[in-house]
Order: structure tokens, then C-alpha cells, then sequence
């Protein structure tokens, strides 16, 4: 490791090692190689030019989550009641949508920390979108506590030691996720230090306006004293393949507990020793389609298709399409021996979520999320970018839904019933949870807040890693990387695509003051 | 194919022994109860370094652990409290009025649907409809307290198993737990009640909290002064028993007195879902076929 970063130095004081020769007379603020070049503007052109669109993007997004945030004050106005929950319905949306938003977090994890540990170097330009998305939905999933409780002005309670009981499987999750969303921002800062100070060069150049001024301060002060010498370099280095390796099992830990809440019951449905492995496989599966969609749309938005390349999106499906097919192998163990079990309970659950009255999620689920995104997969005709983007939406539409299937049909599930007689007509009949126009307004402004965040994100950090595309580019042309590498190409390739962005830079960067692009 | 099938086909359960080979079993079963295994985890846990876990897992089995055997009936009540409430269901005479639950409702203030004690119609291995009053079992190794991650849920020395309504967050996770699905949630303002002669406590919890767990609280506040609860007092049918079970006596509202042990074994009593582990404080007495969710332990 440290040899490799040592033989990326080409001079002290240079930020960019990549495809750089390490040229005669640097001096270290020399305009780098026009490919390099390329990689940094990219990066930077969403912070320091605004898109045309951003204002009408943020300002729609906005609505939709400020109309939620109406729904929640009228939630706390009328009681939980108007969020479609009774007695016998105790646990639906919010807990369903809990577990989705918190599982999408976990593309960040795969993508970043797992390709980087297992060195796959295509992931490069990928890392920083998905270490975002995770940075970005992670808190969103949490905030989905705040409404789950029914008396959510009491929420400092869970934070209140002499209140706790270690006991209570919510608390270990409160433990979990906690750690999980520090470790997350960590994750995201680490790989960010050498861009931010890559970034501040750039900036430096462009004081034009109030804003980029301000911005370099905040670069200057995050980069903290990062110069880019190799002791730093390594240093760096280290801290991220640790964490890197840390997030992992935390990641899987997360959701272990998360389905704990659920499984630590007597509930025919939810006590499943499956549960945690399928909640951490589900959570993998609908993270990766969340990064497919997210990384789609941001090549599309902000230029990005001559670094993330159409391979990138069918790689990702790759693994996207092997978790789904463990998810559904997952369900279908987890049906056949329940609907095996013989006692009244399971067989009941089973039987309702197939072909009762939960058959229309399942079977949507099971289409959308378990059949199509192999099918993708299956002919060549289809497995493409936008095969994969496609089969990546159904997939995060089919985890939700999956996940009220999850939740809704357990707890709906009389108790009490005769042990003769048809259920039903007697004892306590199945529940059933009506959606409300609250709960929906406040699960569809937790959607739209993870677009609105992640263009907020991208105003203020590069989005591309600019120093870890270098490095690998770097390790490309020396011939040190892998096979599978070498196959790939390099990771920065002047293409077509970087005349229209040169051609771009030039415009943009001679427009002065101008904040619009 | 179709799920409630299976109901009809479940076959029917094995004849309840008759009663002088079965003696009164009040707490302890003697097979690997949920207390026992818990406290067993909790050990290993506490081995792996994670003693607040561990504590907090222990103190809860030791809450009830010491328990001195009653030689009468061979119960053992779990506390050397004063009293150990029960009480008694007595199936037979129970024409499904549901006088119980209005008069619950009344009392406690609840919404129409907050059945505390909630009137379930069943029906028999012989085809005939029966009715099944259900208020909170009283659990002696109740599974609603361990998983509230407040410390909401209580289980009294006297044997009560009650909710500090002004702890509770709200996060429904007992009435996941709870197999008897005996807890109700305020999903709306509770109904206004006037002013009360004691403040809002977990054992008088009127009125209720919105945005918490509400349940059956056996009437804690009127049982020190002598009264039996609400349901057992507007029961016209004499089917409700309250008792304790340190003085061994029982009494419903038409003015039955009974031995509680000896009602208990001479009716061939049982128990709720004893499967399950939580050794509730309330005895069923069936005679008309009735089959209840339970496998074994018979009273």
C-alpha cells in the first residue's frame, strides 16, 4: 500500500499525481494534463455554476416536503390516528418506510466500502454519489422515528439514560443507527479531505462572487492542512481503508437490529430467525437500485458522461440483480417453511401475503422486484443502462412495497381467535390499515427530500473524487493495477465527451461574476 | 386452498385430565421458561462484556424470582407482597352482554374501541358459539416489559402489570409483544373526564394519554379498599372472579365467595396460551367444549 502511494508522488507540493509524467520543472501549481484537468472541472462545475434548473428543482422539491411537514403538524394535532393506524394495525407506513429509507443507505456501503476493499477501480467516479446518497438518506430514514412515535414531543426520552431499558430491541437500534450515521459522515468526509483541498486551488482562482469566496474559506478550513505530501497521502489512505472496513459490519449490524424490533416478538410473521439476514440483503438490494438511479440521473444532470460511463450502470445492476436474487430466495425460504409450520398463526400470515388479502403487494413485489430485474439481466437486448435504470426504479418501488408486506400483515393478524371456526367471522377479525392522505403527504416528502438534499450536496462539495480517480488512473497507466482493470481502461479517458466539457470549462470560466450557467 | 381451513382441520385437542391429577401450578413451570432463558442469555451476554445489558436483563428475572411456595394450593406467587391479584373466567355462564366492557369503558373514560376487556366470540369443536371475555392477562413473566425501550412497563409487587403513561413514547413495540393483544393504543384525544379523585398514575390511568399504550389495569386503585374491578362488578352473569391469591379467596359481582384454589382445581381451570410462556394471572373455567389457544399446563 504504502509503496504504491509512494510511486504515485511524482513532486512534492504537486496535488496531482495522476496521468502526470512527473514533468521537469514542476512547480506545483502548474496546470495539469487537459485529461486531469478535465476530471477537476466536472467535479467542480456543479459547485461553482449553478444549473439552469436548480432554483425550479429545489423550489418544487421544497413544496412537496414542506406540504409532508403540514401533514405531520396536522398528525400531531389529531393523534396518530390520522395517519390510518388502530389497534389493530399498529405498525404500518412509518415503520415499513423506517426500514426502507435507512435500507437505501446502504448503497454508500456497497459501492464505496466494499468496492474499495475489494479494489475494484470502476467504482471510482461512482464513490462520491454514493457516499452522498448514504449520507443523505440515512438521516432521512431516521427522522422517520419522529412520526412512528406516538408522542413524538417525548422523543428525548430514548436519549434519557435513566430511562433506558437495555432490554428493549428499539434502543439497541437507537444504539445502531446512531453509530452507523457517524460513521457515514465520517466515511464521506475522509475520501472528501483531498478534493476539498484540490478544490480550494480551483477556487482560489475564481473569487468572483460573495458565495465562491465563502465556499473557499469553508474548503480551505475542512482541508484542515492537506498539502497532499505522501506522509498525508498515506496517512489518508489508511484512515479510509479503516473506516472503510468498519462501515461494513456496522452497516450489517444496523439492520440486524433494525429486524431484531420486529423478530423479538411471538408475532407469527415476525418471529423469523431469517429476519435479520433478510432485512441486511433487502437493505444491500434496494441501496445499490437507489445508487443505479441516483448516479443515472446525476450523469445526466450535471455532465458527468464522460467519467460515468454506461458500463458503470451495468456493473452496478450486476450486483443490484445478484441481491435481488438472494432476496428472493430469501423470501421464498422464509414463506415455504412458514406455510410448512402447521400451527394456525403462520400458515394463516403466509397464506393472506400470497394469495389473500395482501396478494396484490406480494405479487407486485415479486414481479417488480424479484422477476423483471433478472429478466434485465437475462438477454443481452435489455441488459444495458437503461434496462438497468429501469429494472433499478421498479426495484426501489418493490422494496417499499416489500417492506409494508414485511410489516402490515403480521401485525394485522388476529391473536385471539377460536381455535374452531372460521377466522373472521369469529374471534377477532384481520385488521386492516387504510393509508391516509397524512401518511402518504409525509412518506412522499421524505422521498423528494432525498433529491432536494443531494442537489444541495452537490452545490457545495465536488462530486466527483477527484484525488481517488487520479490515483487510480495513475495506477492504470503504471500497469500496477489488476487485470480486471486493465480490461476496464483507464478511469480518466480522453473521450469526446471532454471537448464539449473544455469547451464548457472555457464558457463558464470567462463568465466572471456570473454564479448562473 | 384457503388458511382458516386449517382451523377446521386442527385436530381436536387431548382430554384435559381430570382434576385431582393436576395440581394447581400458579407460577413456576418446570420446563425452560422465557425468565429462565433470558436470564441464561443475559449471563452470556454479560460474559461478553456488555454488563449493563446483562444487569438490566438479570434484575429482571431476579424481580420475581423469589418466590415463596403457598402450600394450599402448591402456588408459587412470586413476591411477598400482602396480595397477589388474579381472576377467574368463568366460561359457562357467560352470554356474551359485553356489560363488562360498558361498564369498563364507562369508568376508565375510553373510546368505543378500547375494549380493555374485550368480549370475544368463539366458536366450538361441537359448531356452538361461546363467548370469551379477555382482559390483560397480568402476566407473571409478562413479554410487554422487557422490550419497552423507556421503561414504561411495569410488573407491581402484587402482581399487576401496568403502563407510566407519562413515560410512554409511543412505539407500539408491547403491543407487538403482547399475545393476547390486550393493549390499546390512544390514537386519538382520549374522551375528556371530569375532575379525579386521585392524579393520573399508572394504577388509576384517567384519563387516558393520547399518543400512548393504554390497558386492563384489574382496577389497581380499588383493589386496596376492598372492590372488585368494574367488569366483575356489572357482570350479571356472576362470571368474573377477582382474587387473590395469598388469601386464597376469590369473588364475583352477584356475591359469590369461593376458595380460589379449590374453585380452581374443581373446574379444571386453565390458562391462555401457556405456550407462550408468560404464565398469565387469569383462569378460564370451560364446560361446554370450549377449547382455548392451549396446549398444556392445565389448572
Amino acid at each position: 500500500m504504502s509503496s504504491r502511494v509512494e510511486s504515485l508522488r511524482p513532486a512534492e507540493g504537486v496535488w496531482h499525481s495522476a496521468v502526470l509524467e512527473p514533468a521537469e520543472e514542476t512547480t506545483g501549481t502548474e496546470e495539469p494534463p487537459p485529461a486531469i484537468e478535465m476530471v477537476r472541472f466536472a467535479a467542480m462545475r456543479p459547485v461553482l455554476f449553478r444549473p439552469k434548473w436548480f432554483w425550479p428543482a429545489v423550489g418544487a422539491l421544497s413544496v412537496v416536503v414542506a406540504l409532508g411537514f403540514a401533514a405531520w403538524v396536522v398528525q400531531l394535532r389529531t393523534g396518530l390516528g390520522a395517519a390510518g393506524y388502530n389497534d389493530q394495525a399498529f405498525w404500518a407506513i412509518y415503520e415499513a418506510n423506517l426500514v426502507t429509507f435507512i435500507g437505501v443507505s446502504y448503497g454508500g456501503a456497497v459501492v464505496s466500502a466494499i468496492l474499495r476493499i475489494t479494489k475494484t477501480t470502476w467504482r471510482a467516479p461512482l464513490t462520491r454519489i454514493a457516499e452522498a446518497t448514504a449520507l443523505v438518506t440515512l438521516p432521512i430514514g431516521m427522522l422517520f422515528i419522529i412520526p412512528h412515535l406516538g408522542s413524538s414531543w417525548k422523543l428525548w426520552e430514548l436519549i434519557w439514560p435513566p430511562y433506558w431499558n437495555l432490554s428493549s430491541p428499539i434502543l439497541w437500534d437507537f444504539f445502531a443507527v446512531s453509530t452507523y450515521l457517524l460513521a457515514t459522515c465520517v466515511f464521506f468526509y475522509l475520501p472528501l479531505v483531498a478534493d476539498l483541498a484540490i478544490g480550494a486551488e480551483r477556487l482560489a482562482r475564481l473569487q468572483t462572487s460573495p458565495r465562491r469566496k465563502l465556499l473557499y474559506r469553508a474548503y480551505r478550513l475542512l482541508a484542515g492542512s492537506y498539502d497532499g505530501s505522501l506522509s498525508q497521502r498515506r496517512l489518508l489512505a489508511g484512515a479510509i481503508g479503516l473506516v472503510a472496513i468498519m462501515v461494513i459490519p456496522m452497516a450489517v449490524s444496523v439492520h440486524s437490529v433494525l429486524s431484531f424490533a420486529f423478530a423479538s416478538s411471538s408475532r407469527p410473521g415476525y418471529l423469523e430467525t431469517i429476519f435479520p439476514v433478510y432485512f441486511v440483503v433487502a437493505a444491500l438490494y434496494s441501496g445499490v437500485a437507489l445508487v443505479v438511479v441516483v448516479v443515472a440521473a446525476a450523469r445526466r444532470l450535471f455532465h458527468l458522461e464522460a467519467f460515468i460511463e454506461r458500463r458503470h450502470l451495468v456493473r452496478l445492476g450486476f450486483i443490484m440483480v445478484a441481491l435481488g436474487a438472494a432476496y428472493l430466495y430469501l423470501t421464498f425460504t422464509e414463506y415455504l417453511i412458514d406455510s410448512y409450520s402447521n400451527t394456525t398463526g403462520n400458515a394463516a400470515w403466509v397464506y393472506q401475503t400470497v394469495l389473500g388479502r395482501y396478494w396484490m403487494p406480494f405479487w407486485f413485489y415479486f414481479v417488480a422486484g424479484g422477476v423483471v430485474p433478472i429478466l434485465v439481466f437475462m438477454f443481452r437486448r435489455t441488459r444495458n443502462a437503461t434496462g438497468v435504470v429501469t429494472a433499478a426504479a421498479l426495484v426501489l418501488a418493490a422494496m417499499w412495497v416489500k417492506r409494508l408486506v414485511i410489516v402490515i400483515p403480521p401485525a394485522t393478524e388476529p391473536l385471539v381467535r377460536s381455535p374452531f371456526g372460521p377466522t373472521g367471522a369469529l374471534g377477532l377479525g384481520w385488521g386492516t390499515y387504510h393509508f391516509t392522505w397524512v401518511s402518504i403527504s409525509i412518506t412522499v416528502a421524505m422521498a423528494a427530500a432525498i433529491p432536494l438534499l443531494l442537489l444541495i450536496v452537490f452545490r457545495f462539495v465536488p462530486i466527483l473524487p477527484v484525488a481517488e480517480m487520479e490515483e487510480l488512473a495513475a495506477a492504470a497507466e503504471r500497469g500496477t493495477t489488476t487485470t480486471a482493470t486493465v480490461a476496464a481502461g483507464p478511469v480518466v479517458r480522453p473521450r469526446a465527451g471532454n471537448e464539449a466539457l473544455a469547451g464548457a470549462r472555457d464558457h463558464a470560466e470567462t463568465q466572471g461574476d456570473d454564479d448562473d450557467e | 386452498m384457503n388458511a382458516d381451513e386449517h382451523e377446521h382441520d386442527e385436530a381436536p385437542r387431548a382430554p384435559v385430565p381430570p382434576a385431582h391429577e393436576q395440581p394447581v401450578t400458579v407460577s413456576t413451570a418446570r420446563h425452560l421458561s422465557r425468565r429462565r432463558f433470558l436470564g441464561a442469555a443475559a449471563s452470556g451476554v454479560g460474559l461478553a462484556a456488555v454488563g449493563s445489558v446483562s444487569g438490566a436483563l438479570i434484575s429482571r428475572s431476579a424481580h420475581s424470582a423469589a418466590a415463596p411456595a403457598r402450600a394450599a394450593t402448591g402456588a408459587v406467587t412470586g413476591s411477598s407482597a400482602t396480595h397477589q391479584w388474579a381472576m377467574v373466567i368463568d366460561l359457562r355462564y357467560c352470554n356474551g352482554c359485553k356489560a363488562c366492557t360498558t361498564a369498563c369503558e364507562r369508568y376508565h373514560y375510553l373510546h368505543e374501541d378500547q375494549t380493555w376487556i374485550h368480549v370475544f366470540t368463539m366458536q366450538s369443536a361441537s359448531g356452538e358459539q361461546y363467548f370469551m371475555p379477555r382482559p390483560c392477562m397480568m402476566c407473571e413473566d409478562p413479554a410487554c416489559v422487557p422490550v419497552c425501550p423507556v421503561s414504561a412497563n411495569f410488573r407491581t409487587e402484587e402482581g399487576l402489570v401496568l403502563v407510566t403513561q407519562q413515560r410512554c413514547v409511543g412505539t407500539r413495540i408491547c403491543m407487538n409483544a403482547c399475545p393476547y393483544q390486550a393493549r390499546y393504543f390512544n390514537w386519538s384525544a382520549p374522551v375528556p373526564a371530569p375532575r379525579q379523585p386521585f392524579p393520573q398514575e399508572p394504577a388509576w390511568p384517567v384519563p387516558q394519554v393520547e399518543g400512548t399504550v393504554g390497558k386492563c389495569v384489574f382496577c389497581a386503585a380499588m383493589l386496596p379498599s376492598g372492590r372488585i374491578p368494574e367488569c366483575a362488578s356489572y357482570c350479571p352473569m356472576g362470571v368474573i372472579y377477582m382474587g387473590d391469591l395469598e388469601s386464597d379467596v376469590a369473588v364475583n359481582g352477584i356475591g359469590n365467595t369461593v376458595t380460589l384454589s379449590k374453585f380452581l382445581t374443581e373446574n379444571t381451570a386453565i390458562r391462555f396460551k401457556t405456550t407462550f410462556g408468560t404464565h398469565p394471572r387469569v383462569w378460564y373455567i370451560t364446560g361446554h367444549g370450549q377449547t382455548l389457544d392451549t396446549d398444556k399446563e392445565v389448572a
